[in-house]
């Protein structure tokens, strides 16, 4: 079998794409423990709702960004492949 | 990608840019891209707008018609969004913040419209964050002249490379994340029109109320007072 090296080139970029996405794990977590505890706090103080509810929503576009970077790499890798 | 479409009779998925014209400058082959034509109809949109606004202002004399009100309720809500976050230098950059949250809004909403959204193009989001980014040092070199390089040796000297690294990273951060939660959205509806183009029919809606109306509108938000907090930051008080 004969392996040329555009194709491992191609290959290794698939499988480099996949695993990029594990940077999907961070913002998952921590988003979710910010949503927790958002959530106690408006079950401290009902009458907060919104500015808690706006605080938090805010807080976690920007904590998402990191978990965006690996997205971002695995798109490259996929369909703007620069090695290939 | 072509064996596998057989099983829904499917189209080819289409979320990436074409080339429309090409022509030449100074030697480069450079391209008029679909981003360009996005561009264009969002501005175009907006322009014509604007001059509707203003010919509907110079005719009432008595009292303003609903555009009139529309529109100062607009301009009346962005003002407050400036001053509520930068105080009294508030003045001088209603402006630009006021027309970089309209701009992303309306590029952000337009992948409801059809058009592949602008700001999915990262030539787009990128110089809108270097220029943000550019406003940012320049307030610092004006506020604080020679501070502007010591403070990156505040608290310790040992922080120099990290607070060089979190000067640089910030038009590198907010453009991406613009550009990242644009192009995901574009991605996974030209996926679902392509691939299941037979049975997306109703619900398709409810992906767009998230991924163009309510991420549209969060990352434009976030990008708004991001510039805002940023700007502020720089100005001792």
């Amino acid at each position: 079998m004969n392996i040329t090296n555009e194709g491992l080139i191609l290959a290794c970029s698939a499988i480099g794409a996949g695993l990029a996405m594990i940077a999907g794990i961070g913002p998952g977590v921590g988003q979710g423990i910010a949503a927790g505890h958002g959530a106690a706090a408006v079950g401290r103080n009902p009458g907060a709702k919104s500015d808690v509810t706006s605080t938090m929503i805010l807080g976690q576009a920007i904590a998402e960004t990191t978990g965006l970077y690996g997205l971002v790499v695995a798109l490259i890798l996929l369909f703007a492949n620069p090695l290939v | 990608m072509g064996a596998s479409l057989g099983i829904l009779a499917a189209k080819q998925p289409d979320f990436q840019i074409h080339g429309l014209i090409k022509f030449n400058l100074f030697g480069q082959e450079l391209w008029l891209t679909t981003t360009h034509v996005s561009i264009l109809i969002v501005v175009g949109g907006l322009l014509i707008f604007s001059l509707v606004v203003h010919s509907k202002l110079k005719d009432e004399e008595g009292r303003p018609g609903t555009l009139q009100n529309v529109a100062e309720l607009i301009v009346e809500m962005l003002d407050n969004l400036v001053k509520g976050n930068m105080g009294e230098h508030a003045v001088k950059y209603r402006n630009y913040v006021g027309t970089l949250f309209i701009f992303l809004l309306v590029a952000n909403l337009s992948g409801l419209l059809g058009l592949r959204a602008p700001t999915a193009d990262y030539g787009v989001t990128l110089p809108l964050g270097i220029i943000t980014s550019v406003l940012v040092q320049y307030n610092n070199i004006k506020w604080n002249k020679v501070g502007a390089f010591t403070n990156l040796f505040k608290p310790i000297p040992l922080l120099f490379p990290i607070n060089l690294i979190g000067e640089i990273a910030q038009p590198i951060s907010i453009s991406l994340r613009l550009f990242g939660n644009v192009v995901s959205g574009t991605v996974i509806m030209g996926l679902i029109y392509g691939l299941l183009y037979k049975i997306a029919w109703f619900w398709p809606g409810i992906l767009h109320a998230y991924f163009d109306v309510f991420s549209g509108a969060i990352q434009t938000y976030v990008f708004c007072m991001l510039t805002m907090v940023w700007i502020k930051d720089k100005i001792p008080e």
